[in-house]
């Protein structure tokens, strides 16, 4: 069968079931276009070898039985994999190879799929162009040059340019949703709460959320089944009744009340942004839903509180990382020397970066005016949510402020990049579900996204509203493989 | 409480000075596995054996609260008598060792599980009550291991992780001997509450120790170091008494008082600077994302409440009114559950004041001697108590009775087994003890004509000699009336 690589999950899942394809030709095929594809940097460890032989292996007794039988799956390298070398796109975890595996992971791993191999990231999930990588930028398959976005890049470029039919990306500011519009596929962040943190390397644990990166709201769906469940290795798991969110799938959203947030009317923001939210706007009426207009009021306050409470959180959980116990260890004349050689050849400069913010607006004296307040303000913006939600389903705004930008555009502007996360981060802060689907292009044909935020644990409304949108814009990703000799 | 000869007070020309100390006591919480994982806390394994991927801080590995050192926390604000808050918050204190894997310990800041109690202590002239200001959960760091090898440092992480109570005092203590007294008091409620074992050899019970001074009559206080991690009631005792005594010199010689942090060298008997109030770390405390704040029921407290025993208060009231004990002899045999177990089991059977004496008189000190605790006796409550039962019928004299306890202290024996296979019974059998007297007074003619010319000294020389003919078995109340009669 021709162009395996370009079947959607359920096109694959269908064939392995109807033995039209087997799990080995599958995982062969997006082996070969992986190999193919180097040239996109997108993995940063591959498993093919191994990944050939599990498939072999569940050709011989199949399984079909399971939620993804056979389909080979690369993932994002910040979830620990056992026995297969685990970075988070770090210098300090070049080393590392976990002895334990994900609850995520397992979740998938326990369904059927196989891993073909791990995908690239920024370092420690900081980032939201891929380019704070150690393992280096990854190219956006839609044009040369182009950022894929992040932190998930090597997975949104993954998924896009079909070197896997599916992947999974964590999201602690916008780090699935952002890259998914850059790149024109469906990423869906879910509550917090509902996929276990166990064995997900760290960034910022109040707000760090796993979630699937796929080619339509289906997949999406079905992943996110998979991963989902309640974990008691995670305290911060909930424990409460999850849908089976593909047979309960529908496009039948009529009479569904959708959010329009004023607020996210930000100044400058592109023309073919507002066009594009306002065609969202459109196909959400034709859906048969009701348009309602709504106020966040303090979502101004979302990208400075989230750039307090994340590096906090993330300077106390990088402090383990200290050369004593495993990865990077540089030398030193004793253990502070090491300790400060270590971090300051290990990590990054946008780690660093953060890793300082965190030291500081933790610090004694300045606890109450940052931290303090910060967590206070993300109260307030939770509560503006809630108000909302009395009087609406779900709210419709655009995934990010613009398309996707150039490598090394704003590589020396932190707070222009720390703008894309505009739009995405309020729902991090907030703690709910948010689903980026690609929904048109802009002049120069890069792909744009309009995200759909739902109330909490209500994934299923919110996968309802992407699934009948989807169905509406009928969007096509414009990739010519330019990467491929 | 009266203050007058018993108040300890430093003197120095014609000033007098007051020494005020508070302690924060870490008290391993008696548990099988960690406060935040599920590795072992035994103590004395090999070397990094008890170390889950949680207390290693591997990436992406999270703590999950451990229910039942929770209860034990719980336990121990009932059993000092504090106010158990029903919402407390695990924080996370950052500071870069090589013994601590996270790069912050899990401890409790702001909102700790236990809040203000009590605890009295029974001192040679009364009562004094001891104010508890706290008491939270935290997480022990490893260990750093320096002597292994000149260059390097070995870190040893069974116990990273292992549950602590820290338990903090109010400033109110104000002598070494009170320390002594509030340290072996608050042990003595874990060790009845089974929450710490209390044994500092292996590290379980460890103060932080805040000492400063102040002239007598003053009510401010001075400026206060810590002593940190002393492991010994003596050491502590030790380090208060050099403390103090450095810091009302410094305030003679007109210099003020740094407020620091310091150490106490056992080796040199003094306290020396570990670092400054300016070096003081910044531990960047905040509530860990982790975890969810702790939350228990009314009910869960109150379910709690029935399972604490009887305390040693309380205890020490009863044996004071149920079996008129004085305040000193309750005091003593309530100290620890073990004794005081030991205790109501031997008075099950016997004399109450027979059994009081002999327990705090020869077993104490035999137990000592060889330093063992109650519950390794080699005496049973059980052989105790017959022991007390045959001196009491008059079957043995007390004096008898110590050489059979002697043999009992060899090993678990019946007292009554070595009663017989040895011959002591008391011959109390009047014409037994009038032949062995009159053989006694015949053998000292000229003594006896003495005695009745009236040198009645002489009297206890016969009953010397009665005694020894008998090998020490005469009944010697009987000895004494036959005696007089013949004589």
């Amino acid at each position: 069968m021709s162009d395996i690589t370009k079947q959607s999950l359920s096109e694959l899942i269908k064939n392995i079931k109807d033995k039209k394809l087997s799990s080995t030709e599958v995982t062969k095929a997006f082996v070969e276009r992986s190999e193919k594809s180097k040239e996109l940097n997108a993995y940063v460890t591959e498993d093919f070898s191994a990944a050939i032989d599990k498939a072999k292996k569940f050709d011989e007794n199949p399984n079909l039985d399971l939620k993804l039988p056979g389909i080979p799956m690369a993932v994002k390298d910040l979830f620990c994999t056992k026995n297969v070398k685990t970075t988070a796109g770090s210098k300090i975890l070049n080393n590392f190879t976990p002895t334990y595996e994900s609850t995520v992971t397992q979740n998938i791993w326990n369904e059927g799929a196989i891993l073909l191999g791990k995908l690239n990231c920024d370092e420690f999930a900081m980032g939201s162009s891929n380019e704070t990588s150690f393992f280096g930028c990854v190219q956006n398959p839609i044009d040369k040059d182009l950022v894929p976005g992040g932190s998930s890049g090597g997975s949104s470029s993954a998924v896009a340019a079909q070197l896997t039919p599916i992947t999974i990306g964590t999201d602690t500011g916008g780090s699935i949703r952002q890259p998914a519009s850059f790149t024109g596929i469906v990423g869906l962040k879910p509550t917090y709460g509902s996929c276990s943190r166990y064995g997900i390397v760290a960034f910022a644990s109040s707000l760090d959320q796993a979630g699937p990166m796929a080619q339509n709201v289906r997949d999406c769906a079905l992943l996110h089944e998979v991963i989902s469940s309640y974990d008691e290795k995670d305290s911060t798991s909930i424990d409460f009744k999850r849908n089976n969110y593909v047979k309960e799938l529908t496009n039948n959203i009529k009479g569904k009340k959708i959010g329009i947030p004023k607020e996210y009317r930000v100044d400058g923001m592109p023309k073919e942004i507002e066009d594009l939210w306002k065609k969202g706007i459109d196909y959400v009426k034709d859906c048969g839903a009701e348009i309602i207009d709504i106020s966040l009021p303090h979502t101004n306050y979302a990208l400075p509180t989230y750039y307090i409470v994340a590096p906090a959180e993330a300077s106390s959980n990088l402090a383990r990382y200290d050369g004593v116990k495993y990865g990077f260890r540089a030398d030193g004349e004793n253990l502070i020397d090491m300790y400060e050689k270590t971090r300051s050849e290990g990590f990054g400069a946008e780690v660093q970066r953060r890793i300082m913010i965190g030291t500081y607006v933790l610090s004694s004296g300045y606890y109450d005016a940052y931290y303090l307040k910060a967590q206070k303000v993300r109260k307030l913006i939770k509560n503006d949510f809630d108000e909302a939600y009395k009087k609406v389903d779900a709210i419709l705004t655009p995934s990010t402020p613009s398309s996707a930008f150039k490598i090394g555009e704003k590589t020396n502007d932190p707070v222009s990049m720390y703008l894309n996360d505009i739009f995405t981060v309020p729902v991090n802060l907030a703690g709910l579900p948010g689903i980026s689907i690609p929904a048109g292009h802009d002049a120069k044909g890069y792909p744009l996204g309009l995200q759909i935020i739902g109330k909490a644990f209500d994934e299923q409304n919110l996968l309802n509203i992407a699934y009948a949108m989807e169905e509406k814009i009928n969007f096509k990703n414009k990739i010519t493989d330019w990467w491929i000799k | 409480m009266s203050k007058d000869k018993s108040e300890y007070l430093i003197n120095r020309k014609d000033n007098q000075y007051e020494v005020v100390i508070g302690l924060e006591v870490h008290a391993q919480v008696t548990s099988e596995s960690k406060l935040f994982s599920t590795s072992s806390t035994k103590f004395g394994a090999e070397p990094n054996t008890q170390v889950s991927l949680v207390d290693a801080a591997l990436p992406g590995m999270l703590p999950v609260i451990n229910e039942y050192c929770v209860k034990q926390a719980i336990k121990t604000g009932i059993g000092l008598k504090a106010k158990i808050n029903k919402r407390s918050v695990f924080d996370r204190k950052n500071y870069f060792y090589a013994d601590l894997p996270q790069g912050y310990q899990i401890s409790q800041f702001k909102d700790p599980i236990v809040g203000e109690g009590k605890v009295i202590l029974d001192m040679p002239d009364g009562q004094k009550e001891v104010g508890i200001e706290r008491l939270h959960l935290e997480q022990d760091a490893g260990k750093s291991i320096h002597d292994l090898d000149p260059k390097n440092t070995f870190v040893d992480l069974n116990r990273s992780g292992v549950a602590l109570m820290e338990i903090v005092s109010k400033p109110d203590l104000r002598s070494p001997d009170e320390v002594n007294a509030y340290v072996k008091k608050l042990r003595s409620i874990m060790r009845y509450l089974g929450t710490c074992d209390g044994n500092m050899q292996e590290g379980s019970l460890r103060a932080d120790v805040n000492v400063s001074v102040r002239k007598k009559g003053t009510k401010e206080f001075g400026t206060r170091c810590e002593i940190k991690n002393v492991n010994s009631i003596k050491f502590m005792q030790m380090a208060i008494e050099y403390e103090a005594n450095r810091q009302v010199d410094l305030i003679e010689e007109g210099q003020s008082i740094d407020q620091e942090t310091r150490l106490f060298d056992t080796k040199k008997n003094e306290t020396r600077s570990m670092r400054s109030k300016e070096d003081a770390h910044d531990y960047r405390y905040f509530p860990d994302p982790d975890l969810l704040p702790l939350e228990v029921s009314e009910d869960f407290i109150e379910k709690l409440k029935l399972e604490i025993p009887e305390l040693p208060d309380e205890k020490k009231k009863r044996f004071i009114e149920k079996f008129k004990l004085t305040p000193y002899e309750a005091t003593i045999l309530v100290s620890d559950n073990e004794t005081s177990n030991y205790f109501e089991n031997v008075i099950k059977k016997s004399d109450v004041k027979l059994a009081t004496n002999w327990i705090i008189g020869e077993l104490f000190a035999a137990l000592n001697e060889k330093n063992l605790e109650i519950t390794e006796s080699p005496i049973s409550a059980g052989n105790l108590s017959k022991l007390i039962n045959l001196i009491k019928d008059g079957t043995i004299s007390g004096k008898i009775a110590k050489t059979v306890f002697e043999n009992m202290m060899e090993g678990d024996k019946d007292p009554k087994k070595i009663v017989e296979e040895k011959g002591l019974k008391q011959e109390s059998d009047p014409k037994a003890l009038e032949a062995l007297i009159d053989k006694v007074i015949d053998d000292n003619r000229e003594k006896a004509t003495e005695y009745k010319s009236g040198k009645v000294k002489l009297f206890g020389f016969f009953v010397g000699q009665v005694m020894k003919v008998s090998g020490g078995k005469a009944n010697p109340q009987l000895v004494n009336e036959i005696l007089k009669k013949k004589l």
